[in-house]
């Protein structure tokens, strides 16, 4: 059983006037085997929470801390972040030109192991991560999210997160640009490798049609840089009726 | 040896096609008062039917091009000898022929071969040019009809080289020639990998890949004449720089005649500056005399390293350093890729890595 806890998280961003602050102070607490689901209008700062959390270079953190398990993720690299058991499927995923997704994927793996994967078993365990995500197998000699169908790219990223097992996912906006299909095909992936391992996961989105695929047990909703109503998943159904007027209009 | 007796003019550092060069720096190859001699500089490695190499008399082989390239010229005037590899018509080359150096003393020499493909040839010369030299070369090609010749140009030279040299190729028609040079070593480099063309329905690939480090001057000017209709070109190099004082100079010159209808061209050049000090300057020209054509466009790009791409495969455990290695390695890939030789693929590699440890980026 690991925590990462969340506690009165301020970000702020430098933009040409100066620092901006986007979020004011974020609490938040997941366990493995929870899901949290992250809602809020466009805006709000859920993709800073997410990014902040992976460590991107471009948010400054000027208050509060985040711990896995006691210990100072803030404090890390980016790489320690994934190695200590951090993920986060992103919304835009990067292509990186002449980079194998095999490559990209092995040395992934190795890195967050710590050792190089046995090549005989590696080859059957990625093989069988892309059958269940319904991947073609020429998918892996392909350049990282390089020509990538937005459906492509948000299974590549499942496919990493069933690859690397973390402890806790950041999904932000998995949803966006998927068809019906595809949406159920990503899910299923996310829902088997939480059943599997215990996952956390952090699910950022603004839409409520990805919650009839993966179950949240906790609703957040979202709104200028800090979660500004907490509840389970009644909460969703709240949101999907009424939208998010009353918490954007101060 | 030989001295010069015509009324030959040195660069002054004011012409276009100088001013990016530090002539300071060209070891003597353009100073009439400098003797230069003539060598016969390459050799065979490895002998493959249907080809032979014969060293000739000047006089009874002539260029088969002209040219208005001071550094050319001037090698033209000191030669005695040329070098010539004929590939017979209709020969297939199993593997690639290797090229190597030789005879090269580190004093200003000056060396031409002529290379040509006789009709419906097909195959693949590599050219490995290694070691310490002060050489001014011309190497030409002569592409009969329905040839294909890949021509791979490793300039690996010892830190302390300098190289001026022209790789000059006419192709006839339906002839492909596909150009791959790779320019990591030497002090200084400059190179006019360029074409003509001698008959419709030929095309020609010109990719390049150079890296330079820590004072070195690479430059690349490419000149493509599509002299004829119906030629196709594709040009496409890319370049990183690391280090203080690296400079990098690519010139991408297409020329489209008016009798060249049909022509199909583009030409592409991606600068990566992999730190501070380093200098990469990049300029495509396109001149066109009939609209008539197929297609004509360049592109040129000059950027520091990616830093999404950096937070991308950090952010999937891999440490910082591993990943600047993945994202320049895949971004020369294309171009070594296209060599088609493992051992050469990972010795370049080996050395970008090498390289760039050694200037810690």
């Amino acid at each position: 059983m690991s925590t990462l806890d969340i506690k009165g998280l301020q970000v702020s961003v430098a933009t040409e006037a100066g620092f901006t602050e986007i979020l004011k102070g974020v609490d938040l607490t997941i366990k493995s085997g929870e899901t949290h689901a992250i809602m809020g209008p466009n805006g709000s700062g859920k993709s800073t929470l997410a990014y902040s959390i992976a460590g991107h270079p471009k948010y400054t953190i000027t208050g509060g801390s985040v711990t896995l398990d006691g210990v100072d993720v803030l404090a890390m690299s980016v790489d320690e972040r994934a190695k200590t058991g951090l993920f986060l499927a992103m919304q835009y995923p990067v292509e990186v030109p002449g980079v194998s997704v095999t490559n990209f994927l092995r040395t992934a793996a190795t890195a967050i192991r710590g050792e190089a994967p046995k090549v005989r078993t590696w080859v059957g365990e990625v093989k069988e991560a892309m059958k269940s995500l319904n991947m073609d197998p020429n998918f892996a000699e392909r350049n990282v999210n390089e020509g990538f169908s937005g459906g492509e790219k948000k299974r590549h990223e499942i496919l990493q997160l069933e690859l690397l097992k973390p402890k806790f996912a950041i999904l932000d906006e998995t949803d966006s640009g998927l068809d019906v299909d595809a949406l159920r095909i990503v899910s299923e992936g996310v829902n088997r490798v939480k059943g599997n391992r215990d996952l956390g996961i952090m699910l950022i989105t603004h839409y409520t049609r990805i919650l009839r695929y993966i179950k949240p047990d906790f609703v957040h909703v979202f709104s200028g840089g800090k979660i500004v109503e907490a509840g389970g998943p009644e909460l969703a159904d709240k949101l999907e009726e009424k939208g998010y007027a009353e918490y954007t209009t101060a | 040896m030989s001295t010069l007796t015509t009324n030959y003019l040195a660069p002054t550092g004011r012409e276009e096609a100088w001013r990016f060069t530090p002539l300071a720096r060209v070891g003597g190859l353009l100073d009439s008062a400098v003797a230069v001699s003539s060598v016969s500089s390459i050799k065979i490695v490895n002998s493959e039917n249907g080809v032979k190499l014969t060293v000739k008399s000047v006089g009874d082989q002539p260029a088969i091009s002209t040219s208005d390239d001071l550094a050319t010229i001037r090698a033209r005037e000191v030669v005695t000898e040329v070098s010539h590899i004929e590939i017979a018509a209709n020969t297939q080359l199993e593997q690639p022929l290797l090229l190597e150096r030789t005879n090269l003393t580190g004093k200003p020499q000056a060396s031409r071969t002529l290379i040509t493909c006789g009709a419906n040839s097909h195959g693949t010369i590599i050219l490995n040019n290694s070691g310490d030299a002060i050489l001014s070369d011309e190497i030409e090609f002569d592409l009969a009809q329905g040839s294909t010749l890949t021509f791979v140009s490793l300039q690996e030279w010892s830190s302390k080289a300098i190289h001026l040299g022209r790789q000059h190729a006419v192709i006839a028609k339906d002839a492909t020639f596909n150009s791959i040079v790779v320019t990591v070593g030497g002090s200084l480099v400059r190179l006019l990998p360029t074409v003509e063309y001698s008959g419709p329905g030929s095309s020609a690939d010109l990719q390049g890949l150079y890296f330079a480090t820590d004072g070195q001057h690479l430059e690349h000017r490419l000149h493509v004449d599509h002299n004829v209709p119906n030629a196709k070109s594709r040009v496409n190099y890319k370049g990183a720089l690391a280090g203080d004082k690296a400079h990098t100079v690519w010139i991408g010159d297409v020329y489209i005649r008016s009798n060249a209808e049909g022509t199909d061209t583009y030409e592409l050049n991606r600068n990566l500056l992999l730190s501070d000090g380093a200098r990469a300057d990049s300029v495509p020209n396109l001149e066109i005399e009939t609209g008539e054509i197929v297609g004509a466009g360049h592109a040129s790009t000059t950027g520091r390293f990616d830093d999404e791409q950096l937070f991308y495969l950090s952010s999937r455990g891999i440490p910082a350093e591993i990943a600047r290695r993945l994202v320049i390695r895949g971004f020369f890939a294309e171009i070594v890729g296209k060599i088609r030789d493992e051992e050469i693929e990972n010795r370049l590699m080996d050395r970008i890595d090498s390289e760039l440890a050694k200037v810690g980026a």
